[in-house]
């Protein structure tokens, strides 16, 4: 397989978008033909970094979230990104139970699960300006 | 407001939504500390027969729950977990907190099922 395509687009920062995103990046992977558990696993990366937008990026949820993919070939990579607040500590904020928001019942488990059901993860932040999450998975992968 | 609790003889029962997330998280939990508090519950059952998704944001409110019941002498269990859940469940390591009726290890007979659908 040679194709590729590409989609982008931005929602608000609302909640109810976290499931408007995960079924949009659902559908568009749908053409590489993944396996159920491969779509689980994309969809549950989606939400988590959709979340971490919203929740740590933003405040106010007319800011926007901007959502992107890119197919090549096998591979998926999708990157969430917003201009929110930024993360002053990556290597911290990425530790497996860290959270800055204990009062909202966060798990700290957001990026755990994007490393465990994605090949890659890629985080950048910048404090004030934003954070990027590019995050990669190979597509039959699993099979053989 | 949708509404996921039932009160039973002796436990709170809660029909986890078909998709769980940040978004449902909040009336979820409200719902359910409501009904602990105002009946004095000390067990709490997951139910998850009819949820095909979750991520860390219900990882947050199982954690929670079984964290006040803790404080009383209470307990959380999970049952009816299909083998997303369930990876979901080991991935986190909430299946070492909850208790899951069947455990965690995987149920033969539901994968066959599958396999013949
Ligand atoms: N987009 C973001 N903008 C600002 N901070 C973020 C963002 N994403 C993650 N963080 C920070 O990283 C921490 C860990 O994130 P995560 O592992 O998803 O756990 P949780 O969402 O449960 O707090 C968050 O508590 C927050 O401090
Ligand atoms: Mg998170």
């Amino acid at each position: 397989m040679q194709s590729k395509n590409e989609m982008r687009m931005w929602f608000d920062a609302r909640s109810v978008n976290e499931g408007f995103a995960r079924v949009a990046v659902a559908s568009f992977v749908a053409e590489m033909n993944p396996t159920l558990d491969e779509i689980s696993d994309i969809k549950t990366a989606v939400s988590e970094a959709v979340t971490n937008a919203i929740i740590h990026g933003y405040e106010r949820p007319e800011d926007k979230v901007l959502l992107s993919c890119v197919i090549e070939g096998d591979t998926v990579e999708i990157a969430v990104e917003d201009t929110g607040k930024g993360i002053p500590d990556i290597e911290k904020a990425m530790e497996p139970f860290y959270t800055t928001r204990p009062e909202l019942e966060r798990s700290g488990m957001g990026f755990s699960f994007m490393e465990a059901f994605m090949d890659e993860v890629q985080v950048s932040s910048a404090v004030g300006k934003g954070t990027s999450v590019r995050m990669r998975k190979k597509i039959g992968a699993q099979e053989g | 407001m949708e509404t996921y609790c039932e009160l039973k003889d002796g436990y709170l029962l809660v029909h986890v939504p078909r998709e769980l997330d940040h978004h449902r998280a909040g009336s979820l939990r409200m719902e359910a500390d409501l009904l602990i508090d105002a009946y004095q519950v000390r067990k709490v059952v997951f139910d998850f027969s009819g949820t095909e998704f979750m991520d860390s944001s219900g990882i947050g409110v199982i954690i929670g729950r079984s964290r006040n019941m803790g404080y009383c002498g209470g307990e959380v269990t999970a049952q009816n977990l299909n083998e997303r859940i369930r990876k979901i469940f080991m991935v986190s390591g909430l299946h070492k907190i909850v208790k899951t009726e069947g455990g965690v290890a995987g149920n033969t007979n539901r994968m066959e099922k599958n396999h013949a659908e």
